[in-house]
């Protein structure tokens, strides 16, 4: 974040957690995300289409989710162009009812590995209604 | 019906250019929420050493989705696409997209198999400039939710 101290490498041990973010979600995002991304899979903004295939009620595109993820990653170090590896598994989807509650992602982060070149491994988890969305969710990101 | 194996190790011709604007990337950060300077403004992405505005990490899954398609849409793989949920996603990062790139995704099929009755197909889409700079590679793996039978 812009005027906030970015991490250093040698200040940053294994075990240092990274601000955590809470994302809220609302039908208006994943209508959004949809038209950004090219992902226009009915699942993410259409009721009667999701609950036809057996879910809840509309999901979010589980990218959306891997993106509010990254956040965490990119509002600590600071550069966006500091990440090197990220990945993730979609372990549950994120149910965004139509309501004006919507849905939240809560994402924290921890530093798991200290890696040469400056880079360091962190562990990320996200979830929504107390359930983990995203699992293996890792990164690898270069600091100062 | 079990997905075709012989797709295994099948390498697409890499697509057309895909340019990448500053609008383009302003659109995706809205749409994320994300109010890095980054994303938007040419001078605070210089600050931090970037030629022009850089896009957020998860970006490239504009191109590798759409890139994805001529696999997964094609009849002989046998992927019922009603039911496809994406598993898991990777992307390992050379450099940050950047505006004005101009970039070609080139898909191959990493590996088909079958748990718990899914069928699972991973795709990788190597990403590079039209001058050949390598820029990211994007790992997908799709789910096809009960299609394997049993």
């Amino acid at each position: 974040m812009p005027g906030s101290e970015k991490p250093r490498y040698e200040d940053v041990e294994v075990g240092t957690e990274l601000p955590g973010q809470t994302f809220p979600v609302h039908r208006v995002n994943l209508v959004m995300y949809a038209g950004a991304s090219g992902d226009f899979n009915p699942i993410h903004w259409n009721e009667r289409f999701a609950t036809a295939v057996g879910l809840p009620n509309v999901i979010a595109h589980g990218m959306f989710t891997m993106a509010e993820a990254a956040r965490v990653l990119t509002d600590w170090v600071g550069d966006p162009g500091a990440i090197e590896e990220y990945g993730v598994r979609f372990s549950r989807p994120v149910v965004v009812p139509d309501d004006d509650r919507g849905a939240t992602i809560e994402v924290t982060g921890t530093v798991a590995e200290k890696l040469d070149g400056n880079r360091v491994r962190v562990e990320l988890a996200a979830r929504s209604d107390s359930q983990a969305v995203l699992t293996r969710a890792r990164a690898v990101v270069r600091l100062a | 019906m079990p997905l075709d194996q012989s797709f295994v190790g099948r390498t697409y011709p890499p697509t057309p250019p895909y340019e990448v604007g500053r609008e383009k990337i302003r659109e995706f950060a809205e749409a994320i929420g994300d109010a890095n300077p980054a994303y938007r403004d040419p001078e605070a992405a210089r600050a931090l050493g970037h030629p022009d505005v850089i896009a957020p990490p998860t970006f490239g899954i504009v191109l590798s989705m759409t890139a994805g398609r001529q696999v997964i849409a094609d009849p002989e793989l046998g992927l019922d696409y009603s039911r496809v949920v994406h598993g898991e996603q990777r992307f390992v990062i050379s450099r940050p997209i950047r505006a004005g790139d101009r970039l070609t995704v080139t898909m191959t099929v990493e590996n088909i198999r079958t748990a718990a009755g899914n069928d699972m197909i991973t795709t990788r889409g190597d990403v590079q400039t039209v001058d050949g700079e390598p820029v990211f590679t994007a790992y997908s793996t799709l789910v096809a939710r009960g299609t394997a039978g049993g």
